[in-house]
């Protein structure tokens, strides 16, 4: 049997239905790539895969028999690592899981599923630290707005965080990386796409697009930031390693005066 | 509100405030309710963290620094020159909300000078508390101070607002508070405590017959001591913590090395350093205590007063113990996994979870994330390679200390050199 290249549109139900399609054909030696970072095979053969809803239904809802809740967000999460190669880990990941009848889940001295619960968990730590480092800045149509650009594509993890806790105010959080962002409209979260004017820099408050009020509570914040640092007990391993050097850029805190 | 007097107050009394360590902003359940502002249901989130590696939770201010009481250890003490300044109840009120909903902080951590009296004090805290719950919805984390001497009645409406209240006893010994803070009294802090323990105990009793209870202290309480002022050793502070997690149900005690902030001779001399390495050794026999099963006399005792400053608490226990060990990883129970040096809790839940599909050998372990350096002397596996030779205690701190670099090395080699 010939080696199988099948490549999806590069969301979640796409993979799934990408999955169904492997085990609907008993494939052997197949890989899963998304279209965007696809390389063609010496060997194999390319398939495109149309993705389907319910296919990729009946798929999730076999894994939620084989895995636990952990198991199946571990999946999800790990997928949301964007990582090259992740579509073949999970394969493995689901192959393993299917053959065996009891949860494999917390099987950690398998290599792949070891492997997934590591991912997993750079991606869960990757939407923490979003929730933590995310600024809002109020816009002069009263909006608080702030991006973002995350190692992994944890939008769609942090969306409920926000709107749970945001309820009363119009925010936007974007995702300058993968050009895309959530809005919540006091109403319900909405996946969207803007237009910013060419060389803006999102790391400047432009008196043309933010509030007056906006520059005075980041100056307090600053100020705030320093004052409750304790200059005999100064450590910056330490703080380097708590708020990497990649997220100083969207801190306020961080921006020189 | 002008902002130059706003910038002025927040820099003096966030400055004043920031020598609590106290920065948790989890264990609430306080969900958003009628699509208010915030939510303190999930884990606490560290918002930023300062150059001295600390979390930034709360916006920890104090209501004033203004202060009746000359407590030798404290920088707002009376005697001290420092510029004063106090906030308005609606002033902390706006800052809390607007740096709130540019995602800053989790909630507010109040704290205060003592002005005028007890009750006056804890009045303008619990006002500032109701303030933010009835008039802005506002449903993110709220950390009061119990003033000591407050009533019993203001403690009780601080509860229904706060998420947690704290008293600071600050002084392990009641002997040590004497010499430093003679105009305070160990039951002044203990009342307070008292009352809101009992308070929480039947609230939650309540809760179990009427659902729509309201919440009271939700994350509950917790204190500060100040290490290295008045010359206590580790036994006396972690039996001294111990006696507050048993007798009040404290949610956390926090240890604070003593930044030196004065010229008082009762006290270690400005330019004298921070005992930041015990801090750590006492903070991890606290986890001992707390998660690892481990009971304080087994770390701590009349024979063992002060804690090791070049291994950590658990391996010396297990160096005192090696009768116990050593322990196969397989078959021993969660008790005697989590008392092998170089096991954490997440590693042992790991492992239990894992034998279950095979046995485990020493590649399994360390892709798990066991440190090996300590824990080989201490474990067999599924393997016959293991450590074969009769060492002695001394021997196996010897070679796990040749094999380890500690992040306090520079601290530890300073205090070698004065022996040596």
């Amino acid at each position: 049997m010939t080696a199988k290249n099948l490549i999806y549109d590069g969301t979640f139900d796409g993979f799934l239905s990408a999955v169904f399609y492997v085990f609907e054909h008993k494939l052997k030696t197949v890989r899963i790539q998304n279209e965007f970072t696809a390389q063609q095979g010496l060997f194999s053969e390319n398939e495109i895969i149309i993705t389907d809803e319910v296919k990729a239904n009946r798929v999730w809802n076999g894994i939620k028999t084989k895995l636990a809740s952990q198991g199946c967000y571990q999946l999800y999460y790990a997928f949301l690592s964007e990582q090259i190669g992740v579509e073949d880990l999970l394969l493995g990941y689901l192959q393993y899981a299917f053959s065996k009848t009891k949860n494999m889940g917390k099987d950690y001295s398998h290599p792949s599923i070891l492997k997934i619960a590591q991912i997993a968990k750079s991606v869960g730590r990757e939407k923490h630290r979003m929730e933590a480092f995310v600024r809002f800045r109020l816009t002069k149509d009263t909006i608080y707005f702030a991006s973002i650009a995350p190692d992994f594509n944890v939008l769609p993890l942090i969306d409920k965080h926000f709107k749970r806790r945001y309820a009363d105010q119009k925010w936007v959080i974007y995702d300058l990386k993968r050009k895309y962002g959530l809005f919540y409209n006091l109403e319900k979260v909405e996946v969207m796409q803007m237009d910013f004017p060419e060389h803006f820099d999102f790391t400047k408050t432009d008196a043309a697009f933010f509030s007056a009020q906006e520059f005075e509570f980041q100056k307090l914040w600053q100020d705030y930031f320093k004052s409750t640092n304790i200059e005999s007990r100064k450590n910056m391993k330490l703080h380097i390693r708590h708020v990497p050097k990649r997220y100083w850029k969207y801190l306020s805190e961080k921006q020189p005066n | 509100m002008s902002f130059n007097r706003i910038q002025e107050k927040l820099k003096i009394l966030a400055d004043a405030a920031k020598y609590d360590v106290s920065c948790s902003s989890s264990g609430s359940k306080r969900a958003n309710t009628n699509k208010g502002l915030g939510d303190a249901t999930g884990m606490g989130i560290c918002h930023s963290y300062t150059e001295d590696g600390r979390c930034v939770s709360l916006l920890k201010i104090l209501l004033t620094n203004h202060c009746i009481f000359d407590c030798a250890y404290c920088v707002t003490r009376k005697s001290n020159d420092v510029k004063r300044a106090a906030f308005k109840v609606q002033e902390v009120v706006d800052l809390t909300i607007n740096f709130y909903r540019r995602n800053y902080i989790e909630g507010l951590f109040l704290s205060s000078g003592i002005f005028k009296s007890a009750d006056y004090t804890m009045e303008r805290l619990v006002a500032v508390a109701k303030k933010l719950r009835q008039e802005e919805n506002f449903n993110g984390y709220i950390h009061l101070k119990s003033i000591p001497g407050a009533s019993d009645e203001l403690m009780r409406e601080a509860g229904l607002y706060a998420d947690r209240l704290s008293v600071n006893i600050e002084i392990p010994t009641e002997a040590g508070l004497k010499k430093l803070a003679p105009d305070k009294k160990r039951e002044d802090f203990i009342k307070p405590m008292v009352k809101v323990k009992n308070e929480i105990i039947q609230y939650k009793a309540e809760k179990k017959l009427i659902k729509h209870t309201p919440k009271f202290a939700p994350a509950g309480q917790s204190t500060q001591m100040i290490i290295g002022a008045s010359g206590e050793n580790d036994f006396q502070i972690m039996q001294t913590s111990n006696y507050f997690y048993k007798s009040y149900n404290l949610k956390r005690v926090y240890y604070s090395g003593y930044v030196p902030i004065s010229y008082d001779n009762r006290l270690p001399q400005i330019g004298s350093a921070v005992p930041m390495l015990r801090e750590n050794r006492l903070y991890q026999t606290d986890w001992l205590m707390r998660f690892y099963g481990f009971d304080v006399s087994e770390i701590l005792n009349e024979q063992h007063q002060n804690l090791d400053l070049d291994v950590d608490p658990k391996l010396s226990w297990a160096l005192r113990n090696l009768h116990e060990f050593p322990v196969d990883v397989n078959t021993a129970d969660q008790r005697m996994l989590a008392r092998i040096p170089g096991l954490g809790m997440k590693s042992v839940y790991k492992i239990i979870n894992a034998r279950r599909f095979r046995r485990l050998n020493w590649e399994h372990l360390k892709k798990i994330g066991v440190a090996l350096n300590r824990a080989q002397y201490f474990m067999v596996c599924e393997s016959n390679q293991f450590e074969k030779r009769d060492l002695t205690p001394e021997k196996i701190k010897g070679f796990i200390l040749q094999n380890s670099t500690s992040k306090y090395q520079k601290t530890l080699s300073n205090q070698l050199n004065l022996f040596g």
